[in-house]
């Protein structure tokens, strides 16, 4: 059993989010529909279903990996060739803390770009059906399933919602 | 902030992407001529480096010249990027869209450009090894994390790299345009970096989540830079004009009134390059030069008290510097250039609207405004160290030479190149920011007027 998917193409958001509804009326699962739009639309506005992500995680991640490694660094650096200066103690807290603030926030913000790019589900490489017009104001109902028996009644949904054109890929 | 325009998208793609899809007839010329300078400064670098630093004016007592001034002034225009990006950004200001791509660009160009002098400032760029990182088990040696000279670097490179990858996140949604919008090589090159974007509603949520989230990461570390680079002088209490407990504050505050500044001379440029008149308007002009007008005051609020700080303390050698500052010649000349430049004619001119949306005059008094925090960054750094000449017996103070001065010229081509070299694969104002702003805009009607209003979400 192959996966197929279908794409309707509207040009306003009103029919989109009406071939949103009528796929949620027609039993299709969450999750095996989505919308493509080359603009961020308020969420919600075709009744789309709206993951949940982790991304928060991410950044905190990072920040701790990012201090533990800048509080080994310092401070076995400094330990490692013990050089008294002024008779003041070895390690230097205060300078510490610059290399180590860098350090958190640093690994921080990487953490976080990764975490962007692994929630936003890239790289995909097969991204699946799509049409070029999506980034000229066109908006994309993308159906897949891999049952082809329901591919006529996604296209009936989609063609009722008043899809100008419905693509198909296998 | 009533003026709106109803762009719509193939429109908005087609004048946006006139830098990639289509190739402006100055744009070869000027990549040219920017390309041959920056080939003779490399030139230039390249024999100073192999002469060594004694074709520079530096010397006794004066060893931070115009190659660190240039690097604290670049460092500083680096400000701009997160200012705007990121304060406009959480703030959610209507204004930053045509801006914000422009501004982390000129964040990033500038860093690389920074990061060059005190590698050259060096004598012997490739011992930087041994000074950033000297992680040598052989000898047991490890970088001396109290000087800020480590400080700096480890600083500059978290900015640059955290400002760089801002940059990309930010670039997905145009990059998937473009792939949409080219054929042959550049397609497949658009194709690798969009990463197979397709604008479902996760990934647009993620950037709007992840840009606000590296907005408010990027801030501690926008304020952090500069204050480290302060600390480059601030921590020398040997030299006075240097040793200051406010040079963090006031650094980073004159960072933003050079940064911002910069910004409205490159949109200016912008504008009248690229014709993008119908997205980069005199209102955003209008509320850039209010926000300058903010900044600046602020600034010389630290100015002042940077001064009296200095003088509060009677200490002979500091009244002595502050003297030579802004009553002997040269010093005075660069003084009231300085303050006429950074402050005394642009601020009272951005007092009237008509100057503030009058493209010209902001384009004109912005590069006045760097003129003069140029100028702020050589007399806080020269003079400290100038007023030492009788000790060392030397008579003549800082000159700094053809040398340095070629470099300090290739520094501004460098980053115009780069900008011009970007502009030409990739586009420098964020489309989806642009489009978003038509999608989120409705004109409501109060009693006869019509006004924009702004739909945005609860959260």
């Amino acid at each position: 059993m192959s996966t197929r998917s279908i794409l309707g193409l509207f040009q306003q958001p009103e029919p989109a989010a009406d071939a949103m509804d009528g796929l949620k009326q027609a039993g299709f699962e969450l999750g095996s529909f989505d919308v493509l739009t080359g603009v961020p639309y308020p969420e919600g506005a075709f009744g789309e279903y709206v993951p949940q992500h982790r991304l928060f995680r991410f950044p905190a991640f990072g920040a701790i990996i990012g201090f533990t490694l800048a509080l080994f660094l310092t401070s076995a650096t400094q330990i490692a060739y013990p050089m008294v200066t002024g008779g003041k103690p070895i390690l230097s807290v205060f300078a510490m803390l610059i290399i180590m603030y860098e350090m958190t926030m640093l690994s921080g913000v990487i953490a976080t770009v990764i975490g962007i790019i692994f929630e936003s589900r890239l790289p995909n490489m097969k991204p699946g059906i799509y049409d070029t017009r999506i980034t000229e104001g066109w908006i994309g109902v993308v159906v897949t399933f891999d049952d082809d028996s329901r591919v006529a009644a996604a296209e009936s949904v989609l063609n009722t919602a008043g899809a100008l054109e419905i693509k198909h890929a296998s | 902030m009533q003026q709106r325009r109803t762009l719509d998208q193939p429109y908005t793609n087609r004048v946006l992407l006139n830098g990639q899809l289509d190739t402006p007839r100055w744009w070869a010329p000027a990549v040219a001529i920017l390309g041959i300078a920056v080939i003779i400064g490399l030139l230039v670098i390249g024999a100073m480096i192999n002469k060594g630093l004694g074709v520079t004016g530096l010397g006794r007592p004066v060893y931070w010249g115009l190659f660190i001034t240039t690097f604290v002034f670049w460092v500083g225009i680096s400000h701009a990027g997160i200012m705007i990006s990121a304060i406009l950004r959480l703030t959610q200001a209507e204004w930053r869209r045509p801006v914000t791509r422009a501004a982390e660009l000129l964040t990033v160009f500038s860093l690389l450009t920074a990061l060059v002098f005190p590698l050259i400032h060096a004598g012997r760029p490739w011992r930087i090894a041994y000074w950033i990182l000297p992680y040598d088990f052989a000898r047991g040696i490890y970088p001396n994390i109290r000087s800020p000279l480590i400080m700096d670097p480890v600083a500059i490179g978290t900015y640059l790299t955290g400002s760089t990858m801002f940059l990309y996140v930010a670039l997905l949604p145009d990059l998937g345009n473009l792939r949409d919008r080219t054929t042959g090589w550049k397609n497949s090159l658009y194709t690798v970096l969009a990463l197979g974007w397709r604008g479902n509603p996760r990934q647009w949520k993620m950037q709007t989540v992840g840009g606000i989230l590296l907005s408010a990461l990027m801030l501690p570390i926008f304020v952090s830079v500069h204050s480290i680079v302060s600390w480059d002088f601030a921590v020398v209490p040997s030299v006075e004009g240097w040793h200051s407990t406010i040079f963090a504050p006031y650094f980073v505050i004159g960072a933003v009134h050079s940064g911002v500044s910069a910004v409205v001379t490159m949109m200016a440029l912008m504008r009248w390059l690229w014709k993008w008149d119908d997205f980069i308007r005199p209102e955003h002009f209008d509320a850039l030069a209010r926000l300058l007008i903010v900044v600046a005051t602020g600034w010389l609020g630290f100015t002042f008290l940077e001064l009296i700080f200095a003088l509060y303390g009677q200490d002979a050698p500091e009244i002595a510097l502050r003297e030579m500052q802004m009553f002997q010649w040269p010093w005075n000349m660069l003084f009231i250039i300085f303050f006429l430049t950074a402050y005394a004619i642009p601020v009272p001119l951005w007092l009237f609207k008509r100057v503030r949306t009058n493209i010209a005059m902001m384009f004109w008094t912005s590069i006045l405004v760097n003129v003069g925090m140029w100028l702020e960054r050589f007399l806080i750094i020269v003079p400290g160290l100038a007023r030492r000449t009788p000790f060392v017996y030397t008579w003549e103070a800082y000159r700094p030479s053809p040398v340095e001065w070629t470099i300090f010229v290739w520094s501004f081509c460098w980053v115009t190149f780069l900008m011009l070299l970007f502009s030409r694969f990739f586009p420098l104002v964020p489309l989806f920011e642009q489009k978003e702003s038509q999608v989120f805009t409705q004109d409501v009607a109060i009693g006869r007027a019509k006004v924009p209003a702004i739909v945005r979400e609860a959260d």
